[in-house]
């Protein structure tokens, strides 16, 4: 991104070694800089997603031979309940936006900082106290919440387990996304800098954009609908449950007209990081940018309107059943949109291997995988079959972890010296993509031979004829746990260990590479006046070109 | 909005924008809209399903205490709306009346709110009464949504009271005044959206039968 003044070097110390108002701990937790919370949002989100992933892995590891391994049934469900309610609302939810939107987006549009600099740190304190209300839900007297993180009715009304702490803790996260969005959205229109017009914006500036709108018009629905099986709960009133004359129906029906978003709410942010990464390390500008933009829109729009394809099989009319149906197949044309034009962007660039480009390339297959099989699901007549069953978890995580969690993983290799001021080392980086990628898949596709066999989810036994499957399913989550593990101990060392990162390691052209790594406090000493897209490799083009 | 990107660039601790202030609290309220836009839904659902039922129901409402608390509301809407004008004029202890009699409206419906719900304990009228557990489901459904989404309205009600008084304060130290305003325009159109509510469960409550 051409700019008209050249930034002059910072004098500025960086916003790490700038004095605040409050020393020490105090000066993250009270801290109103963007960059500051972006941090504070990292680390608690990686607390909880170590936590959720090694649930997970025990999970996997119950299910390495039928009947009991380790745990009894009831054990099971809470842990994949707790694992879901997790990674879902304290992992993949606020992941890229909270984290890396609060710390790079005001960046990326060349302003100094969120337009709501405290009401970002009310969503901070509100995230953290969701997690804890999630973390007590589990200590207190009465046991974990059991229901799955879907909450279903009447079963989440009647279980003598913590459902209310589970659900508040959904509600106060909801409520801190919420107040992200609205900042965010309110940022993006009144604080870009001059030129920075909507079509020069970076592509994750878009994706998260779209992601704020969902988070701000999807979110109050489960606030509510949550709300209203608490109040069940607590006094009795009927709303629901169907001895009082409720109707469970309609509480998947409310569940998903938030949930279903919410799966964009997850993913667009991940697209965003791709459209991003890509070009850089392509060397190309990239191609279809306001298609690529639009696409998010488009998917923001559609898919507010497919919830019901995750209810085919609890009645329906068969009008109803079409129309989702359609619907859903719909949703996947403006995400086909962006694949191409990342496909199209890679052709004839002069690519150069990095690893956040290896876990951008492992997040493009596995995401297509997850989005073919989302087709298969959301075929009528196969759903009837594989409703509720492995194929299912197959298809979510290979789209939710091998889309958006890879992005995440691709992101933190990619921003990471503009974060920390440090360089990571290389081989480790790319040691742990190859063990997370091959994990990861070994794990995971296994799961679309069991759910298509007929192995229903969230059960902790299974047939013996399943084993053989599931053992190698298991043994994909050990390896990819082993990738998890020695990328965030190669990312934690190098912080210390780390040679120092310069301004721009990777060739980057958008606005945050033109500024000191780490930022100065208030990120631009002057703001600068944005003349030209912001992926802007021509020159590489041209020069590309003469070579041949 | 972008020809507005160029002003809206900060500097330091000056930085002051109106709109974008005011487009944050629109957006909110959008989000409270919403919240309620679920429980209209459940609603809308179940008096589809108990049609008759529902008119049974609502016939037990007093439609004199909810037509007395419409007024009540919407007058207090007024007075906020008034408060701004007198602020835009420089009237700062005008402005503190008004507000402050907006918030005295405020009290008068909870008041009259909580005789309603009372008279309602005494006859039996309540969650899981025996009265009420023996009456058809669509009865039950339609109490049950009736102290939800009234409850609901009323704690918004209290938030409201609380965002106005702390306005007043703000206008007492001079916070708020001549040449900035938008935080009383914000608690204001705070207010407005707890009255616009109030606008729809009126009719669906007490009117409908
Ligand atoms: C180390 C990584 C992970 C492992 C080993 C893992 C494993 C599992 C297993 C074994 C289940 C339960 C299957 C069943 O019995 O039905 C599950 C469920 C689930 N996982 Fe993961 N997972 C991992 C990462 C993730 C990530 C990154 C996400 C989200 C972004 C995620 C979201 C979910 C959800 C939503 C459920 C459904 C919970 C429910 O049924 O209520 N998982 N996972």
């Amino acid at each position: 991104m051409a700019i008209a003044s050249a930034v002059p070097v910072s004098v500025e110390p960086d916003f790490y070694h700038t004095k605040t108002k409050y020393k020490g701990i105090l000066g993250w937790i009270f801290t109103t800089d963007h960059k500051r919370i972006g941090i504070l949002y990292l680390v608690t989100m990686l607390v909880f997603f170590f936590t959720a992933a090694t649930l997970g892995v025990l999970m996997r590891l119950e299910m390495l031979t039928p009947g009991r391994t380790f745990v009894d049934a009831q054990t099971y469900n809470t842990f994949f309940t707790l694992h879901g309610i997790m990674m879902i609302f304290l992992f993949i939810i606020p992941g890229l936006p909270a984290v890396f939107g609060n710390f790079l987006m005001p960046i990326m549009i060349g302003a100094k900082d969120v337009f709501f600099p405290r009401l970002n740190l009310l969503s901070w304190w509100l995230f953290l106290f969701g997690g804890i209300f999630a973390l007590v839900s589990v200590f207190l007297p009465g046991g974990a919440a059991d229901t799955g993180w879907t909450f279903y009715v009447p079963y989440s009304v009647r279980t003598s387990t913590n459902v209310i702490p589970a659900l508040s803790a959904a509600f106060i996260l909801g409520f801190s996304s919420i107040l992200t969005g609205l900042n965010f959205i309110t940022t993006i229109h009144r604080m870009r800098a001059p030129g920075m017009t909507w079509f020069r914006m970076p592509l994750f500036v878009w994706s998260l954009y779209s992601t704020a709108w969902i988070q701000v018009l999807a979110t109050p629905i489960i606030g509510i609908t949550l709300l209203l099986i608490a109040i069940e709960r607590w006094f009795g009133v009927g709303i629901f449950d169907p001895t009082l004359g409720g109707d469970p129906v309609l509480y998947q029906h409310l569940f998903w007209i938030y949930s279903h978003p919410a799966v964009y709410i997850m993913i667009l942010p991940g697209l965003g990081v791709v459209s991003e990464i890509l070009p850089v390390f392509a060397r190309r500008t990239i191609f279809g940018y306001k298609f690529i933009a639009f696409s998010s829109l488009a998917i923001a729009f559609v898919g507010s309107l497919v919830w019901a394809h995750h209810m085919f099989t609890v009645g329906m009319s068969n009008t109803g059943m079409f129309v989702f149906s359609f619907l859903t197949f719909l949703v996947s044309i403006p995400s086909a949109i962006k694949v191409f034009n990342w496909i199209a962007t890679l052709y004839k660039g002069s690519i150069e291997i990095s690893a956040p480009l290896l876990f951008i390339l492992s997040f493009i297959i596995q995401f297509c995988i997850g989005g073919f099989t989302g087709l298969i699901l959301g075929t009528l007549a196969i759903n009837i079959h594989v409703q509720d069953t492995y194929f299912v978890v197959g298809h979510f995580h290979y789209v939710m972890f091998g889309g958006t969690g890879f992005g995440l993983f691709a992101a933190l290799h990619y921003w990471y010296p503009k974060m920390f001021g440090k360089m990571y080392k290389q081989a480790p980086a790319y040691i742990s993509w190859f063990l997370a990628t091959v994990g990861f898949n070994l794990l995971y596709f296994p799961m679309f031979v069991l759910g298509y066999e007929g192995m229903p989810r969230r059960y902790y036994d299974y047939l013996p004829e399943f084993q053989t499957v599931h053992q190698i399913a298991t043994v994909g989550s050990w390896i990819l746990y082993a990738g998890i593990v020695v990328m965030f101990v190669n990312l934690v060392v190098s912080l210390w260990r780390g040679e120092k990162a310069t301004a721009n390691p990777w060739g980057g052209e958008t606005l945050e590479w033109k500024v000191p790594s780490p930022p100065p406090l208030e990120n631009f000493d002057e703001i600068p006046v944005v003349t030209t897209g912001p992926y802007d490799y021509s020159k590489y083009e041209k020069a590309a070109q003469e070579v041949k | 909005m972008s020809s507005h990107a160029a002003e809206a660039a900060p500097h330091g601790h000056t930085h002051r924008d109106d709109v974008g202030s005011k487009m944050g609290m629109w957006l909110f309220l959008f989000t409270e809209l919403i919240l309620f836009g679920g429980m209209f839904i459940v609603y809308a659902v179940y008096r589809y399903m108990h049609q008759a039922e529902f008119h049974l129901a609502a016939t037990e409402l007093d439609r004199l205490v909810g037509t007395v608390n419409t007024i009540v509301l919407l007058t207090s809407s007024l007075t906020v709306a008034m408060s701004i004008t007198a602020i835009q004029e420089g009237k700062k202890s005008l402005a503190m009346f008004l507000v402050g009699m907006t918030l005295v409206l405020a009290l008068a419906f909870l008041v009259n709110k909580y005789f309603e719900w009372d008279h309602k304990f005494t006859v039996g009228l309540y969650p899981g009464s025996p009265e009420l557990v023996n009456k058809p489901q669509g009865v039950v459904l339609y109490f049950g949504l009736y102290y939800v989404m009234t409850g609901l309205h009323a704690l918004h009600v209290i938030i409201g009271m609380v965002v106005l008084a702390v306005m007043m304060g703000f206008i007492r130290t001079g916070t708020i005044h001549k040449g900035s305003y938008v935080r009383l325009e914000a608690g204001a159109l705070y207010w407005h959206l707890v009255d616009i509510i109030w606008i729809f469960l009126f009719p669906l409550f007490y009117l409908l039968h």
